[in-house]
Order: C-alpha cells, then sequence, then structure tokens
C-alpha cells in the first residue's frame, strides 16, 4: 500500500497552482491529503500529477462577512469547525462537521478536499447542499460561482472542470431565529455515514412553517434535498405528526442499494428516522429574534 | 534501513514551485523531529510514516492500516495529531514533529500518559500503543476531558486496539489527565 | 519474607520499551542492505492462468528478482497439512506460489524483490496475468450440493473431511423426550485483524551456511522445523526469532505461508537479507480467516427442560485449502454440550472446500459458534417450555461432585475424550444473577416495554477445553554477575504478558523480584523444544513448566547456598535476592555468589566474584572441582505435559436497548463471570478477557466478511470491516471465580480465548429479548447488524 509514481508540483501562488492545472493531462490536487493519501496507498488513483496546495496561503482564509461564510479551500476543516465568528452566525456547521472522521483528520483534512472528494456519504457537501451553498471554481481563464444544486453531479465527480480548482466554499448563514440541526448515523463512530440528514426551519408569525430545508447524504450518488418534505412542510404547524410524515416522504423519495454497509430498506428506513429527528430538534431551535 | 528514499542526495534542493518534479528526483526538506533538526532528501511519494520509521531509524511509529482507520502511525505535526501514513514526507518541510520517541524526557522521565499505560494495563502486544501515546498526550494536554465513560471512548474513537478491548486505555487516559490536572 | 507474586497484579516488564518506542517488531529490525519484497496476487476466485509475463516487471529499474512458481525448484511442493486426521477425504494444502490454478482472490502468484517496497508494488502491477474464469459458489450450503461448481476438480461436492461422533445413545434419548426443539443458527466469516498484519525477513549467511528468519509467527519451533525441512538444511543452521509480535490471535499459528517460504528463499538467493510485510490490503485477502458454520442442532428435553440428548450436524466452511485440518469444527464439535449434562450426542460435521481464503482457529476456535447452537437452542428450549432461560441452564448443569466428567467417544484436539476437570457452573450463574440484580432489570424492562422501548437482556454460557499439551518446557538461569534469573521456553507471545507473568512464577520460587527475572522467548537459538502458542495454553502448559524449573532451580541454589553457608539445605530460605540460614538473615549470601560460586572456573570479574571465591574450595567439594554428576552453574530445563485439557468456563451477559431509528444497539451493561483457576495476574487475566469480549463484539454486531458472488471480497479494508473502536466496546463489569484445575501444579486453567466464546449469543439472546414482544422471529445469526434487525422488525410487521 505505497503510492504510485507521480510528477510532483508544489506552487507558491494560487496562479502557480491554476498554470499546473492547465498544463497537466491528469492532475489530482493534494490539499489535506485525508482521502487523497488513502486512494494513492490503495492505488486506486494513479494520477500523473500532484499538485500540493500546501504553500498557496491565499486559500487558507476564513471570512464572514455579508449573510455568506466564505472559506477557502485550503482551511483545515478543524480550524473552520472551531472558530467562534462562524458558530455565531451559522451553528449548524459545527454540528455537522463534529460528524466528520475524528478530530485527528479534521486537524489535517481541508475544507475544499472534503467538498471537492465529494463523497455522496460525507457532510459539508450535505450541508452545502441544505444551505444552498456556493462554491468557487479558478482556472487561467477566471472565477466562477457554481450552486451547490449543480456542484455536485456524481459519486466522487463534481462540475470542476479538469482545469479549474475549487478555491473557496461559501455557507450561507442562518436567518434570524432558523432551526437547525445535523444527525447522521455510521455503524462506527466516525465512519462515513449510512445515512445522515441536515434541516433548517424557519417559521412565520403564526408559528407554521415558512420556509424548511432537507437535505441527505448516504443516500443516493450526490447528496439531495428532499424537495417533496420541503413542500409538504410549507404552512404546517409544526410537531411530530407533520415531521413523521416528512420523513416518510424522505424515505420514499430515495432509491438505494444494498451494499455491505447497510440493506435498502433500512437505509430508507433510517433515513426517515433521522429526517423526523432532525426537524423535530431544528423546530426546537426555531423562533427567538424575528 | 527502508529503502532509498529519502537517502542524501547531495544535489537535492529545497521545493520550488514551478518546478515538476519527477518520481525519481529528491527534494531537500528540513524540519524539527523531537527537538531535533533534520535535513534530508525525499521522494515526492515517500510517506511520513516511511520517512521516520526508513530513513529515521524512528520505528516506534507503527503503521497498521496506510489507509487513516487504525491510528498506530499518528504523529504530532506542529504541536497537533495527524496520521503519518496520510502525509507525504515532503508536505511536512519547516514543521515540527514528535513521535513517540519524544514524548518521555531527555533524562529518561516518563510522560504521565506513558507511565499510566502501564500503570493501568493500557497496552498488550504494544503494536497500536505509540498512536495511542500520540492521541492521549494531545488530549489531556490540551482538550477538555469527557465526564462519562462513554465521552471518554468517543474521544479515544479514531485510534484501534485489538487486545486491550480498551478498559485499561480507557483508565490509563483517566489517570493521566487527573495527574495533568493535578499539577495544573 | 517477600510477599506472594503469583496472584499480584504485578505491572508488566514488557511495557518499559513498548511504551517509550523500543519495541521490536518485524519491521523495526535494522537489517543492512536489507531488500523488499511484494507479491502479486490473484485477482479472480477461481482461474487458470493462461499468460503469466514479468518481463516488464523484471525490468523495471531497481527490481532485484522475480520469482514464480518455476523459480522455486525444490521448494514448488505442495505446503504440508499440518494436523492430518482420518476423516479428512480430501486433503488439499497450497504451493507457496500458484501454479495454473488459483483458488481464491489473494493467492499468491508472483514475488517480487526490489530496493524497497515501493518498487517492488510498482513491479508487482506491471506483472501481466491473464485468466481463464471458472464458476465459483462461495456458501459453503450451496457448494456442498450436487452440480456446484468444485474448488478442487477431483473432491466431490466439495467436501473436505466428513466426521461423525456419537457419545452414549442419542437414538434413545430423543424416543424418551418429552420435547425437542430445532434451530438451524449460523455464524459467517471473520477475520482476526491483528494489528500488527504478517511480517518475515529473513539472512543467509553464506559462509556460515545460517539461515536467520525473523517472522511474526505464534509459532517459531514449528516454523524453524518447516524450514529445515524444506530447504533442507540441519535444524541448527535454521534460526527463527519472532521478536515484539502484533497481536495474533490464531492465524499467525499456521506456517509456512507464502512469505515463509518465499522471503527466506530470497534471501539466499540473493544473498541479501530480505523483508515482507504484509499490509491491510493483503492481509484481508492472505492471512487466514474463520467462523462460518451452519448448524442444525435439536434438543431432547423432559417436560421440566432436563436435556436428554443433542443431535448437531454442521457445515463448516474451511476455504479453499484444509492447511491446518479439523481444528476448527473438531472443536465445535466437542464443545457442542456446553456446561450441560447431556449423556447423548450425535455430533456431525461436513468441511467444505469454498473458493476463499484457507480458513484456520481464529480466537475461539469453533467454540463460538458451537457455543451459539448450544445457547441459541436452549433460550428457544426455554421460551418453549416456559421455563426462565436462566433456570433452564441451572437445571442441566454438571455439578461439582460430578467432576472429571467425561463425554465418552468425544474426542477432544489433544485426542483425548472431553473430560472436564473441575467447574462451580452454579455458583457461576448465581454470581451473575446478584451482579445483574435481576429482579430490578426485570422491573427496568417492564417500565421500558410499557414505553415502547426494546430493552433486552441476553446471556451465555460457556466452557472452553484450553491447555492442550503435549508439552512445554523452560529453561531458568542465574546470571552469576547480576544474580538476576533468566528465563527461556519455546512459546513466543503477541501481548499476552509471558515475561511478567513467568517472572512471578520464578520470583516466587528463587526469592527475587519480578523484575529481576529476564524472560526471552520466541527465538529457537535460545529454547527450541515446545509448540507453539494457542489454544489458550500457555499459562496452563509453560506456566506450570516454569514452576517446575522454577522449583528445581530453587533446590539447586540451596543446595549451592547450603555448601558456601555450611548449612543444611532444608534451612535454606530465599528471599530479596539472597539465600540465607532460616532465622539468620545476617549469615547469608547473594545470588548473584551462588550463582558464581556454583560455577568452578571463578574469576574474579566482580566483587560478587570475589566473595564467592572466599568459599573455595568449600569443605564438602574434596574432589574434583565439578563432581561427577554436576553441571556448573544455576542453570535448569524442566517440561511439563498436561493429562488432558483443562476446562475454563463462565458466564457473560449483557442489557441492550435497540434504536427503533438506527437499529443500533446500546450495551447499556455488560457483566461477565469467569473461572479460569487460579490467576497468576489478574490484571493481566482481566486484559486478556476484556480483549476478548471486545473481539467477540466485532463477531456480534460488527465484523462480516463479505465475498460477493464471484468470490471477490467486498469489504477488505479497515473502512469497510468494522473493527471497533473504544466507542463500539462496553465497559465490562468483571468478576473472577478462581477454582483450580486439580491437573496441574498451579491449579491453572487457560483464558486467552474465553472473552470472545460467548458474545455473540450473549448479542443474539439479548437483542431476542428486546424484541420478541415484537414478534419478531428468532435470531438465528451473527454477526447481527443495524440492517438485520431492521429486518428482523419489519418481519415482525409482517406477522402482525
Amino acid at each position: 500500500m505505497k503510492p504510485p509514481c507521480y510528477e510532483y508540483v508544489a506552487p507558491d501562488t494560487l496562479a502557480g497552482a491554476l498554470r499546473v492545472r492547465a498544463e497537466s493531462e491528469d492532475s489530482v490536487v493534494l490539499a489535506g491529503g485525508q482521502s487523497l493519501v488513502p486512494t494513492l496507498n490503495f492505488r486506486l488513483a494513479n494520477p500523473d500529477t500532484v499538485i500540493d496546495l500546501r504553500r498557496v496561503a491565499e486559500l487558507a482564509t476564513i471570512d464572514t462577512r455579508d449573510g455568506m461564510i466564505r472559506v477557502g479551500a485550503m482551511t483545515r476543516q478543524r480550524t473552520l469547525e472551531r472558530n467562534d465568528a462562524v458558530l455565531a452566525r451559522n451553528p449548524l456547521i459545527r454540528e455537522t462537521m463534529e460528524y466528520i472522521a475524528h478530530p485527528v483528520i479534521r486537524n489535517r483534512g481541508t475544507v475544499g478536499g472534503s467538498v471537492a472528494h465529494a463523497d455522496p456519504a460525507s457532510e459539508l457537501p450535505c450541508l452545502l447542499t441544505l444551505l444552498d451553498g456556493e462554491l468557487t471554481a479558478r482556472s487561467s481563464a477566471g472565477a466562477r460561482t457554481i450552486p451547490a444544486a449543480e456542484f455536485f453531479e456524481f459519486v466522487f465527480t463534481t462540475a470542476l472542470e479538469p482545469e479549474e480548482l475549487l478555491v473557496e466554499v461559501a455557507f450561507p448563514v442562518l436567518e434570524p431565529g432558523e432551526g437547525w440541526a445535523f444527525r447522521e448515523f455510521a455503524r462506527r463512530h466516525g465512519d462515513f455515514a449510512v445515512a445522515g440528514a441536515g434541516a433548517t426551519l424557519l417559521l412565520d408569525d403564526a408559528g407554521r412553517i415558512a420556509r424548511a430545508r432537507l437535505a441527505a447524504c448516504g443516500v443516493a450518488t450526490t447528496p439531495v434535498r428532499l424537495r417533496a418534505a420541503e413542500e409538504a412542510l410549507r404552512g404546517v404547524e409544526p410537531g411530530s405528526e407533520a415531521f413523521r410524515a416528512a420523513g416518510e416522504l424522505a424515505r420514499d423519495a430515495v432509491t438505494t442499494v444494498d451494499d455491505t454497509a447497510a440493506s435498502a430498506d433500512y437505509r430508507r428506513h433510517l433515513l426517515s428516522g433521522l429526517v423526523n429527528d432532525v426537524l423535530t430538534r431544528a423546530a426546537a431551535r426555531a423562533g427567538g429574534p424575528r | 534501513m527502508n529503502g532509498n528514499h529519502g537517502t542524501n542526495h547531495l544535489d537535492a534542493e529545497p521545493v520550488d514551485g514551478d518546478t515538476r518534479y519527477g518520481p525519481d528526483d529528491r527534494i531537500a526538506i528540513s524540519l524539527t523531529v523531537n527537538g531535533e533538526k533534520v535535513e534530508a532528501a525525499v521522494s515526492p511519494r515517500l510517506l511520513l510514516s516511511d520517512f521516520l520509521r526508513g530513513d529515521l531509524g524512528l520505528t516506534g511509529t507503527h503503521v497498521g492500516c496506510e489507509h487513516g482507520v487504525c491510528g498506530a502511525c499518528t504523529v504530532h505535526l506542529d504541536g497537533v495529531p495527524a496520521r503519518s501514513c496520510l502525509t507525504m514526507a515532503v508536505q511536512v518541510d519547516g514543521m515540527e514533529v514528535r513521535t513517540v520517541e519524544g514524548l518521555a524526557g531527555s533524562d529518561g522521565t516518563l510522560h504521565p500518559v506513558q507511565r499510566a499505560f502501564r500503570e493501568c494495563h493500557g497496552l498488550q502486544c504494544g503494536f497500536c500503543t505509540p498512536g495511542f501515546l500520540m492521541a492521549v498526550t494531545h488530549l489531556v494536554e490540551n482538550e477538555e476531558l469527557a465526564e462519562t465513560d462513554d465521552g471518554v471512548r468517543a474521544q479515544l474513537a479514531g485510534n484501534l486496539c485489538r487486545c486491550t478491548g480498551y478498559m485499561g486505555i480507557v483508565a490509563a487516559t483517566r489517570r493521566a489527565a487527573a495527574e495533568i490536572a493535578s499539577k495544573g | 519474607m517477600s510477599t506472594r507474586q503469583f496472584g499480584a497484579r504485578v505491572q508488566r516488564n514488557e511495557d518499559a520499551r513498548l511504551i517509550t518506542g523500543r519495541g521490536r517488531f518485524v519491521d523495526d529490525l535494522p537489517l543492512d542492505g536489507v531488500l523488499h519484497g511484494a507479491f502479486a496476487r490473484s485477482a479472480v476466485a477461481r482461474g487458470r492462468i493462461t499468460h503469466l509475463d514479468t518481463t516488464a516487471a523484471r525490468a523495471l529499474p531497481g527490481v532485484h528478482r522475480v520469482y514464480t512458481h518455476a523459480d522455486l525448484g525444490e521448494l514448488d511442493v505442495t505446503m504440508p497439512l499440518l494436523i492430518p486426521h482420518p476423516c479428512i477425504g480430501h486433503p488439499r494444502t497450497q504451493y507457496p506460489l500458484a501454479h495454473e490454478d488459483v483458488y481464491h482472490v489473494g493467492q499468491a502468484i508472483a514475488f517480487v524483490v526490489a530496493d524497497d517496497r515501493y518498487i517492488a508494488e510498482d513491479a508487482a502491477r506491471l506483472i501481466e496475468i491473464d485468466y481463464d474464469i471458472l464458476p465459483v459458489e462461495v456458501d459453503p450450503a450451496k457448494a456442498a450440493l450436487d452440480g456446484a461448481p468444485l474448488v478442487h476438480e477431483d473432491v466431490p461436492n466439495n467436501i473436505a473431511a466428513h466426521l461423525v461422533q456419537v457419545s452414549g445413545d442419542p437414538d434413545a434419548a430423543f424416543a424418551a423426550a418429552d420435547h425437542v426443539t430445532r434451530i438451524q443458527v449460523r455464524v459467517d466469516r471473520s477475520t482476526a485483524a491483528p494489528m500488527e498484519c504478517l511480517s518475515t525477513a529473513a539472512r543467509w549467511d553464506a559462509v556460515s551456511g545460517e539461515l536467520t528468519v525473523w517472522d511474526g509467527t505464534q509459532a517459531p519451533i514449528g516454523l524453524r522445523g518447516a524450514l529445515s525441512s524444506l530447504f533442507d538444511l540441519d535444524e541448527d543452521k535454521v534460526r527463527v526469532v519472532a521478536p515484539d509480535v502484533g497481536g495474533g490471535f490464531g492465524p499467525k499459528i499456521v506456517f509456512p505461508y507464502s512469505n515463509e517460504i518465499l522471503v527466506p528463499f530470497a534471501a539466499k538467493d540473493l544473498r541479501r537479507p530480505v523483508k515482507w510485510v504484509e499490509d491491510r490490503s493483503e492481509n484481508f485477502v492472505h492471512m487466514t480467516h474463520e467462523r462460518t458454520q451452519i448448524h442444525d442442532i435439536e434438543l431432547a428435553a423432559t417436560s421440566d427442560g432436563v436435556v436428554l440428548g443433542l443431535r448437531d450436524t454442521f457445515l463448516h466452511d474451511t476455504g479453499s485449502f484444509i492447511p491446518y485440518g479439523i481444528a476448527v469444527a473438531q472443536v465445535a464439535s466437542t464443545q457442542i454440550a456446553g456446561p450441560y449434562r447431556i449423556p447423548a450426542i450425535h455430533v456431525t460435521f461436513d468441511c467444505v472446500y469454498t473458493p476463499t481464503v484457507p480458513v484456520t482457529p481464529y480466537r475461539g476456535c469453533g467454540r463460538p459458534q458451537a457455543n451459539f447452537a448450544i445457547e441459541r437452542a436452549m433460550d428457544q428450549l426455554a421460551a418453549e417450555l416456559g421455563i426462565d432461560r436462566f433456570e433452564i441452564r441451572r437445571r442441566n448443569f454438571i455439578t461439582p461432585d460430578e467432576f472429571p466428567y467425561t463425554r465418552p467417544d468425544l474426542v477432544f484436539a489433544d485426542g483425548l475424550p472431553v473430560t472436564l476437570d473441575s467447574g462451580r457452573y452454579d455458583d457461576a450463574l448465581a454470581a451473575l444473577e446478584k451482579a445483574l440484580d435481576l429482579d430490578a432489570i426485570r422491573a427496568e424492562q417492564e417500565q421500558a416495554r410499557a414505553e415502547g422501548r426494546m430493552l433486552g437482556l441476553g446471556l451465555s454460557f460457556y466452557v472452553e477445553g484450553t491447555g492442550l499439551g503435549p508439552y512445554e518446557g523452560a529453561k531458568i538461569r542465574l546470571h552469576p554477575i547480576t544474580g538476576k534469573a533468566y528465563v527461556n521456553t519455546g512459546l513466543t507471545a503477541q501481548g499476552q504478558g509471558h515475561e511478567t507473568a513467568w517472572a512471578q512464577i520464578v520470583a516466587d520460587q528463587i526469592g527475587v523480584r519480578p523484575e529481576d527475572v529476564i524472560v526471552v522467548e520466541g527465538d529457537t537459538g535460545v529454547f527450541d523444544w515446545g509448540v507453539a502458542t494457542f489454544a489458550s495454553r500457555a499459562a496452563v502448559v509453560s506456566g506450570n513448566a516454569v514452576h517446575i524449573a522454577a522449583v528445581s532451580a530453587r533446590a539447586r541454589i540451596a543446595q549451592a547456598a547450603a555448601n558456601m553457608l555450611e548449612a543444611d539445605p532444608d534451612d535454606i530460605e530465599l528471599a530479596d535476592g539472597r539465600a540465607f540460614v532460616r532465622g539468620t538473615t545476617s549469615r547469608g549470601v547473594t545470588l548473584a555468589e551462588v550463582a558464581t560460586m556454583s560455577n568452578p572456573l571463578r574469576y574474579a570479574f566482580n566483587k560478587a566474584a570475589q566473595t564467592a571465591t572466599q568459599f573455595a574450595p568449600t569443605a564438602r567439594s574434596t574432589g574434583k572441582p565439578l563432581p561427577d554428576g554436576e553441571r556448573p552453574g544455576i542453570e535448569v530445563s524442566e517440561y511439563y505435559s498436561p493429562p488432558h485439557a483443562t476446562w475454563a468456563y463462565g458466564v457473560h451477559a449483557a442489557l441492550v436497548e435497540v434504536d427503533p431509528v438506527t437499529c443500533d444497539i446500546d450495551v447499556k451493561r455488560y457483566v461477565c463471570v469467569h473461572d479460569c483457576g487460579n490467576m497468576i495476574n489478574p490484571m493481566i487475566v482481566e486484559g486478556q478477557v476484556a480483549g476478548g469480549v471486545a473481539q467477540g463484539m466485532g463477531g456480534a454486531f460488527y465484523e462480516k466478511l463479505e465475498y460477493d458472488e464471484n468470490g471477490v471480497l467486498r469489504n477488505a479494508s479497515f473502512m469497510d470491516f468494522l473493527v471497533p473502536y473504544a466507542t463500539e466496546v462496553p465497559h465490562i463489569e468483571m468478576i473472577h471465580l478462581e477454582t483450580p484445575s486439580p491437573l496441574n501444579p498451579l491449579g491453572i486453567k487457560g483464558v486467552g480465548e474465553a472473552g470472545t466464546i460467548p458474545v455473540g449469543q450473549v448479542i443474539a439472546s439479548a437483542v431476542e429479548d428486546a424484541l420478541s414482544p415484537l414478534g419478531t422471529p428468532p435470531v438465528r445469526q451473527v454477526p447481527l447488524s443495524p440492517s438485520a434487525i431492521h429486518d428482523l422488525l419489519r418481519q415482525a410487521r409482517v406477522n402482525v
């Protein structure tokens, strides 16, 4: 289990990195390495070129202004998780990130690395899907912003072009009074989720649900928004009946297959329970200043 | 030693941002390992675990899975635990690395975590032990130890032990944390 | 006098190096000029190699040699069947490197030796291998049916071995029964997953003709014998060293693996040290597996729950080869009646070839499966007869006055009929009930059920034949300079703490501190009579050999000290590293002096030697410096051979709650009562039991190797094969009983495997108890998983 041969570049600047990216036929990006290096060690990946971003200091930033939490792709997961300004603006980020593997992995793992890896069971892609986050891709030709809904295309597959780099991940802040919750289940602590679900809940002045957002991971080839359940919740009184029904809609909306981690039936059952649970907890947190 | 990946290549130079290194090229790195300055020339694909073990002879860091699950290879990078099997040697250029060999004092005085592992039977075969010692040392020196048994177990998750059933490791973690707390 | 060390919680001698990074595992050994190996392995389960080309691999810079079977000469033979048995009708073992046929994914086909492991792996990938893929059947039940694809063309129905054993008169017992219960149960495939994978390094000394092999094995002496035979070398020209070994749990007892042939072969061929360390992905498809058995068990009982007879027919999946014989199936078959009197037993098994990694013992060795079968059947019998699960067990226990209790014609792995030596089964169950506080638990359960929560209690009682012979030995030598004792045995340790346990035994006899007893094992260069570390036998067999040797050493020390002090040997006491005349501690000598004095060659190297020479020549040695029949120095070797196995036992229980959303289980309490006879070191015993329970939890809920229909292992990584973290193992409440074995001087029974055996049943029984009010079907299979629990709940909903 040793990495294969590859060409290696460690550019000093983003511009340099983009140049290498453009010049390379088949390059992968070494950010924190916590997903890439295992695939290299198993030789599941045999890239021609590894672009190591560790020296590109301009990508390790967190900016919490203007209703968006803009996180440079090379920001370590543990840094984002422990940032108090982030917590104040969107506490769902920390709750979600605590499910990512273990602290020792989050110490090295980067936000951009996890997002660009696009494992359908992983947390940050699910969170971005839930919050309608935005991703900024750069190439030598310029930058473009991609909505999360369009970014995750398939297992380990994103909308990034071969010459592009993911440079920034933007999480919208929560609305005042918006309730939130994330929960996932893995058979063993810290493993990739069998299934996970996140919810936000905004109530109107009458206490009815003005906006519910629901997303799930681990149940499809990408993170998914559970639109049917969201629709059903709009204008409804929050409560166990509504949330259980939403869970059932979520369950019926996904089709999965049996794998070594779970049977399809069980996974769908699990999802319905998780949806119910995150809605219940999000409702308990909803309210406050409006 | 374990191969020639990090052997001294006199012509190796520090990494240059514009250079594309081939698999047979060597890149000069400079780092601190257990307080000592180390200069070496490494292949771009050399894992930190193999560099420490093979090139520096620090075989206390063990390799149990090479995919980041078992934690046996855990070392500290700039004071923070990391998997040395998921880190390339070239990535730690300029960093401070601490391994199990650097836990005890220079006079051989054991770290409280090391003592606690012996006193509480926190090891059997000893293969996973270096990784646990590094993880637990960071935990008790930098984090707040959970109050419940389940909480401590959650803090220990990320390192596999196949021998002890974790009872001794949980006890050792508590003992070491208590000793460090009592010293303020 | 010193305090007694036997039975004390002595901290371990081996820890000092292991907590400071100074352990020496095979991969840690600094071997100058070492080359590194990597294997090319079969990508298909059953196939015929049509094209094998190593040209590109050989041409890669840094590659020294690439070996295929054609290069092995006289080593190109099938490996020995280590433990033959007349019932093995079709024994098949593997070649070191595959010929035309491959039999499982992962089978070794070629071996690359290169400057480093990176290049060796690069080269292994350049080896071109094409196969004709043959049909496979990986399910042992289907593989044994007519028309199933054959693993070995000439083995009908894939049946490697078939054995029938009958004890008592089962037909009469079933005819006399009021009630018969039947259940089919299954335990799935698992792997030991030691933290250190397999590893071998070798050095050939062309001048002396000596081969040294460092190997992460449980059986260095056995491997030495195999290598000297295969390489046609004198045994004293082959030295096998098992240095620190990172966990064993059974699969490291098997030899020789391909690496144990190829690494020494390459070292000899290339005249360079060679090393190969198995990586984790190889470990899953190369190191042997265990566990898959399907039992059809029947119990014949009276209406008040007394079991009169047992019939069990089971299939044992032996994988693609049977290098270790029927050990696993035989152990399962002989432990099938558990702690129960059951006077009539009919047990039959078939060992079935499947195109998978070969199966050999893994901690428990068939006992977890047998325990699962008998205890699932006992639970079912209790339910059908309306008898409490604790009570029905109590009614069937062998009572203390019935020991020794023999099961005639049921032959254990030592070739002798099962004879349980001692036990207090009723006391163990009572201790469990007390620790649990059954009344409180039942009230809690009632409350939980009223709230719609799924809370359940499960239990399992196991017995374990431990301490198999034929023998072990020990050498004790007193060092003349330090007065420290050096102890060697033929065993090796993989974490069991021999360096401490043996030291305690010796310390008690010769009056030194345990840290002044230095134990060196696992090196055929220091002691080469012995068997190996397996079958929970080390403490029983080696421990008693060490004790006998220590008694003998004590006598020699007393005699030598008596000579020096002009006293009667019977009046000599040993304590605090000194020998002195009883009652007069001032009249004494140090053990260093005794050791020096007992050797007539006495250079005055140091103070001890100078002191010793003052006494020479002693009054009693008037003749030759070394009288006829005497030996120089304090050095003894003694052996212990057990009459038959000692039977440890215990009972575990768990209180679990099933989460309705995740279908996960929360083990709220785990209580273990066990009896391994007298304990040398309770701290080490507790570690063994806890580690066993953790592996048992793996087998009960998390760890299941899954082959797909093509014979490809689907979860060959630590990401997908779920070895528990601390979060997946419960806190264990442990209660020790100590009923001495009457069979050996120290009264010891083995404990290494104990913790693992009952856990599958404990969890199955608890989950069944939690779910049963909903009308779920019986739990017939482990490991359980959330998906399996969900399926049980779904079936209950269908039933409603």
